[in-house]
């Protein structure tokens, strides 16, 4: 990272992650620069899917058990709640709430993102496990829904991370999100669901467009 | 009520008194009588409760109007206080002394109005925006659309028609 | 423990001291009520300072409403709670009458009320099972969203939509009820009251939940008008408020109920007042559903709303939610458009300075409870 570019990021910084000097037990100091020392700050590589009857043994066992990080980042997440209730029961879809990134493979983005749940979103989206999927609800992630002239909403989500399924509706019902389910389910099998490699290879545009909006941009290039 | 108008005005120069509904009352105040007043209105007459604070931007006569909504409990009656302020030096006195929850009123006129309260805790902290270069967005000046239209990749294909007319040619094509 | 101030009475919290660990819980945490965070510097257990950090779900309503005719406000305007819509409706809808002088039918009326407490009804029975849901019960939460679908179908029924309803226009109402739903409505009623016995028997009378909750988050009486505290927080502490009963709106001056207080002010007897809400809640839809006419106008005649001229003028408009006082300031310019709305939703200090203060001292696995207890709900915050 050139000097410039350094120095304006540090603007942004919350005053722990600075470079700062830590004094150890013995008296030593310490140099710490958290955004270098805490982060990895390699690039992910493209995973080129295997061949054959053992990718498509892979697909069946990925569609099969979709883990949903708990995220509700817009007014979408209020029927997330009843999906899991007993009237639509989602866990007989294989699909089933988690509540870290690590843990799941499948982001919903629950409606409009603001420029500052985007910045959260990413940051949950690059820490999730390859292969990793997501499900758009709502038009407001398609072009913008109701906030298409709102100063603090994205309008296309397919710009910022690559989408799987769309569920259009304000908001959709818990049966068309059981129905997106199923879409994704197929799209998995087929061996379309590429998404997290998609990524990969088109980040530096991926990263232009985010950083375009994103302004305070104060963590790593790729969040692992 | 009546009474309590009759007892402040003798005491404050307020002017454009309009009863809005039974029970709640407008009025306009100069900015540097605001603080006496509602420091009067909070000891003497029991208006504790604060309700709404927030601006209205005038453009057009080139100012704000700070609007400050107390609440008499006890009582049942609103008073709304009007004040007018130049949007040039948008610079207005703090009450976040007066009430505990004024000062996240005072951080989010700050950050959407651009109207400065000295002296307000955590005045400058942002609030609802993250990384915000612009003009602050509730000013009449900004615009939402054109600043979202070059920011956010609008999908093609939306079409934005003006309500009346459009009906009008769904309904009358011949006219 | 006690960390030093600075000349301004901040905290000093060195951070490098290792004493002090600085942990955020939210946006992404299942036990924050919806997409908002806390920046919580703790030592130990305990929390020494926290910070509400808001604006996740910021859309500019209030700037989009400058771009919107006051019929067009409806739909956008609705988003601003996500769990309880209507009295967003309401508050816009009474708001534009009293500002363009409409008189509303009193069958209209009767419908509003029905429909507002069908709403306050849906909310707390997704509220009341959820304070035990944040210590760990699940159980009770999961059957309550069940009861809620019972509600929710009646709002499919009336209106068309399960979360959004766009029922309440200016001027009065979309429609009459249908054929039976009254004794549909009686149906589900009769099914929430059974399931409440089971909820208390489940949580009311469970050691565990009493040990976590009683002597939690407790808020001094003296907090209540210097911080605007309002709703079922405010009665819990025995403060008498009700917007319902102390400025009546449509036709509570013809129903029968009383406050619902509670005197402790701590997690528990906020979950006391909403358990006792959802009886009265009940109760009321029964008078309104035996008070109300049978046919009637329900419809006020307005001005072509595409171009209606709303002269100019300003007011307050307020209702009872279920978490507290919603008040619209409306400004009007003599314009199609309207000049300013402001909405100011309890929420809006409950989550930020009552939170804030309330959390210091508290412990680290009490802020959940805290949290729901305050009913916070970021949307109407940030808006």
């Amino acid at each position: 990272m050139s000097e410039k570019k350094q120095t304006e990021q540090d603007k942004f910084l919350a005053p722990e992650n600075k470079k700062h000097t830590v004094i150890g037990p013995d008296g030593e100091e310490i140099q710490v620069d958290p955004l270098n020392d805490y982060f990895c700050t390699d690039l992910p590589k493209v995973e080129a899917p295997y061949k054959g009857v053992l990718e498509k043994f892979l697909n069946w066992a990925r569609a099969e058990s979709l883990w949903v990080l708990s995220y509700g980042t817009g007014c979408g997440s209020i029927e997330l709640p009843p999906l899991f209730s007993p009237r639509f029961d989602a866990y007989r879809f294989g699909v089933a709430m988690r509540p870290t990134p690590r843990q799941s493979g499948v982001l919903i983005i629950s409606g409009y993102l603001a420029v500052k749940t985007l910045k959260r979103v990413i940051r949950s989206y690059e820490q999730m496990q390859n292969p990793k999927y997501v499900i758009a609800l709502g038009s407001c992630t398609i072009n913008g829904g109701m906030y298409w002239d709102s100063y603090n909403t994205i309008n296309r989500l397919d710009h910022y991370l690559p989408v799987d399924v769309y569920i259009a509706g304000c908001m959709p019902r818990p049966e068309a999100i059981l129905a997106g389910f199923n879409k994704l389910k197929e799209r998995i099998k087929s061996g379309n669901a590429e998404g997290a490699n998609e990524y990969i290879e088109k980040l530096e545009w991926y990263k232009a467009n985010q950083k375009k909006i994103i302004k305070d941009w104060n963590m790593p290039t790729y969040n692992w | 009520m009546n009474e309590l108008i009759d007892h402040i005005k003798a005491r404050f120069p307020i002017y454009d008194v309009i009863e809005s509904q039974p029970g709640q009352i407008f009025v306009s105040l100069e900015a540097s009588k605001l603080i006496p007043m509602i420091t009067s209105l909070k000891t003497n007459h029991g208006f504790t409760v604060l309700v709404i604070f927030t601006a209205v931007d005038w453009i057009e006569d080139d100012k704000f109007q700070i609007t400050y909504v107390l609440n008499n409990p006890k009582e049942k009656q609103d008073l709304g206080i009007r004040v007018f302020i130049h949007r040039d030096d948008a610079t207005m006195e703090s009450i976040h002394h007066l009430w505990k929850h004024a000062a996240t009123f005072q951080r989010e006129l700050k950050e959407m109005f651009g109207i400065d309260f000295p002296g307000s805790p955590g005045v400058d902290d942002p609030f609802l925006l993250e990384g915000w270069d612009n003009i602050p967005p509730m000013r009449r000046d900004f615009d939402t659309k054109k600043y979202s239209e070059e920011t956010y990749f609008p999908r093609p294909g939306r079409e934005t028609n003006d309500p009346a007319t459009f009906m009008k040619q769904m309904l009358y094509p011949d006219d | 423990m006690f960390p030093e101030a600075d000349e301004q009475g901040m905290p000093v919290m060195d951070l490098d001291s290792q004493k002090y660990i600085k942990i955020w819980q939210g946006p992404n945490h299942p036990g924050v009520t919806g997409n908002m965070s806390l920046e919580l510097t703790i030592s130990g257990d305990e929390i020494m300072h926290a910070k509400t950090h808001v604006g996740y779900l910021h859309r500019g309503f209030e700037k989009l409403f400058e771009r919107r005719r006051y019929i067009q406000c409806f739909p956008t305007c609705i988003r601003m709670c996500v769990p309880e819509p209507d009295i967003n409706e309401y508050n816009l809808a009474r708001g534009t009458e009293l500002l363009a002088g409409i008189d509303v039918p009193p069958m209209a009326d009767w419908i509003r009320m029905l429909v507002l407490e069908m709403a306050r009804l849906q909310v707390l029975l997704r509220m009341v099972p959820g304070q035990a849901g944040t210590i760990g019960l699940g159980l009770g939460a999961q059957w309550g969203l069940y009861y809620r679908e019972l509600i929710l179908d009646r709002f499919e029924e009336l209106t068309g939509g399960r979360i959004y309803h766009m029922y309440i226009l200016p001027g009065g109402v979309r429609g009459l009820l249908p054929d039976g739903f009254k004794d549909r409505l009686e149906d589900n009623l009769k099914k929430v009251e059974s399931f409440m016995k089971d909820i208390d028997r489940l949580i009311y009378s469970n050691a565990v939940f009493k040990k976590r909750t009683k002597g939690i988050g407790i808020i001094p009486n003296d907090w209540i008008e210097p911080y605007g505290i309002t709703g079922p927080v405010a009665r819990a502490a025995g403060y008498q408020t009700d917007i319902r009963l102390d400025y009546p709106y449509l036709f509570y001056n013809q129903l029968e109920f009383d406050y619902n207080l509670e005197h402790e002010s701590d997690v528990f007897a906020r979950f006391r007042v909403r358990r006792k809400d959802v009886d009265t809640t009940v109760d009321l839809l029964r008078q309104i559903m035996a008070k109300m006419p049978d046919k009637g106008d329900f419809k006020a005649e307005t001005p072509n709303v595409l171009h209606w001229k709303v002269p100019k003028g300003e007011t307050i408009v307020r209702c009872e939610s279920s978490r507290g006082e919603y008040t619209f300031y409306m400004v009007a310019d003599g314009s199609m458009y309207p000049r300013r709305i402001n909405l100011r939703g309890p929420s809006y200090t409950h989550a930020v300075a009552v939170l804030e203060k309330l959390l210091i001292n508290a412990n680290i696995s009490d802020v959940s409870p805290i949290m729901v207890s305050l009913a916070t709900c970021p949307p109407e915050i940030e808006r």
